[in-house]
């Protein structure tokens, strides 16, 4: 575990992998360690922002590789079923470029189990990983300006669901009812880094 | 309650920002230059996380339905209250009916204005602060708002008729502190984002400070893995011209952190206006 300075407020550390990441980012927010502000986990590194006045940054940097980290980061968080109406503008075109039928690629994307690598470009926007490797496809080379709040959507080896309007440039295949952001709501999120999510055809919506 | 007669350019509310959210992917937002705006709520007996209002490039003008302390701050440009001259960066009482009027500075981009009371708006996660980037908080003011204001009973005595503020260098230098991914560059890339004058870009807004002047060339090939950031970090992307990030800006990215402005430059970097040249000194 290196330990990297980011200016005079944050330390960035980097793990081994993922997994190391969330259990790194769960073992900081437990121990809640004064004059900590913000802890963001990234694919392979945690982000530690602090308050220098309260809390001195090169006693934080010998702390942290000393920490013990729980055996699982996904303690007492529930996996998270995200039911899909799989009717997205970019569904025939993301099977002409996998080689899939529609349905291939529904049941490849209903399949995998993913995890919350981490959130990032809007509120609640988590990337997660787990998506089936035959479903690696590239982003649309012309970004939407409008992409509907609940589209759901993949690009590269992510998939994700966009948790309000926003431009965007993954592909869309299909839609959830399930609100993922909400500011009324404590955490405002429904997805946290390290849950784990499935999704699941909508039947019922349809 | 005040209402907007016009807003200029870009005003905004703003306060602290909603630190503690950036895992969720919530930006900090809030005051892009922290400095100023907490002075402008001291200087009219405010705690500092009082909510108030960021004018870009100035050009705002408000319109108050009852008597009021105000004060100024920030970008340095003409303040006038029913037609009145009035010193910034000081406290000055506008009474009921009294039009406040913003000029355009010369220097610098964002002046920030606290009232007495603070602006009392809905709290979104715990922050009255407009996000640009997100669409948290409220709108960017247009003519015709009301904003509410809070009451005033129990704040502290107004005690200061003035503040001394250093004014904006020509050419600001900026510290910074190589990393975290300073070792994604060459040798000769990390002497020129210290020795070379770079020029800031008309692109610039609250999420970052686009900078043109010598690429940054990378030692590595290959794309860094998406991580977090920080207020204050020189980014750069593929094309090499590094991007200061200020208060708005996304919680993770994937283009690699040359290096981070010492935390007491970001204010100077938030008054950088385009076409203005910087430094930067480690």
């Amino acid at each position: 575990m290196k330990v990297r300075r980011a200016g005079d407020t944050a330390l960035l550390v980097e793990t081994a992998d993922l997994a190391t990441a969330h259990r790194l980012h769960a073992a900081i927010r437990a121990a809640a360690p004064r004059g900590v502000i913000d802890v963001v986990p990234g694919e392979r590194t945690v982000l530690v922002v602090a308050d220098a006045r309260q809390c001195d940054l090169g006693r934080l940097a010998a702390w942290l590789p000393t920490l013990p980290l729980p055996e699982r980061p996904d303690d007492g968080m529930a996996p998270v079923e995200i039911p899909v109406v799989y009717d997205g503008e970019d569904l025939d075109e993301v099977a002409g470029l996998t080689g899939l039928s529609r349905t291939e690629v529904v049941q490849r994307h209903t399949a995998a189990s993913y995890t919350v690598a981490y959130l990032g470009f809007s509120p609640g926007f988590g990337y997660l990983t787990g998506l089936d490797p035959a479903l690696h496809v590239s982003r649309r080379e012309s970004p939407r300006t409008a992409v509907p709040a609940g589209s759901v959507a993949i690009a590269g080896p992510y998939a994700a669901v966009y948790p309000s309007r926003s431009p965007g440039g993954w592909r869309l295949l299909g839609r959830s009812r399930l609100p993922l952001w909400d500011v009324t709501r404590d955490p405002p999120s429904l997805l946290q880094p390290g849950a784990h999510v499935r999704f699941v055809a909508d039947e019922e919506a349809r | 309650m005040i209402e907007v007669v016009r807003p200029g350019p870009l005003a905004t509310v703003q306060d602290l920002g909603r630190p503690g959210h950036a895992h969720l992917g919530v930006p900090c937002s809030g005051a892009a230059d922290g400095r100023a705006f907490r002075l402008a709520n001291r200087l009219v007996g405010n705690p500092e996380s009082a909510a108030g209002v960021e004018f870009t490039v100035g050009g705002g003008a408000l319109r108050f339905r009852r008597p009021a302390w105000v004060a100024v701050t920030g970008a340095p440009l003409p303040v006038r209250i029913d037609g009145r001259a009035c010193g910034m960066n000081a406290p000055c009482r506008v009474s009921v009916g009294g039009l406040l009027e913003l000029g355009h500075p010369q220097f610098g981009l964002r002046s920030y204005l606290a009232v007495r009371g603070g602006i009392t708006v809905d709290e979104v996660l715990g922050s009255r602060a407009t996000d640009l980037l997100s669409g948290l908080g409220p709108a960017p003011l247009a003519e015709g708002d009301r904003l509410p204001v809070g009451p005033t009973a129990g704040l502290e005595d107004i005690l200061v008729d003035a503040a001394p503020v250093v004014p904006l260098p020509e050419v600001p230098i900026l510290r910074i502190t190589p990393g975290p991914r300073d070792d994604w560059f060459t040798g000769e890339a990390l002497t020129s984002l210290t020795s070379a004058t770079f020029e800031v870009s008309p692109e610039s807004n609250r999420v970052g400070v686009r900078l043109t002047g010598p690429r940054l060339e990378r030692a590595r090939e290959g794309e860094l893995s998406s991580e977090g950031m920080v207020t204050g970090a020189l980014q750069v992307p593929p094309s090499g011209l590094p991007i200061i990030v200020l208060a708005d800006h996304p919680t993770t990215g994937g283009y690699p952190v040359v290096a981070v402005l010492a935390s007491a430059d970001v204010p100077m970097a938030a008054q950088l206006r385009p076409g203005q040249r910087i430094r930067f000194r480690a």
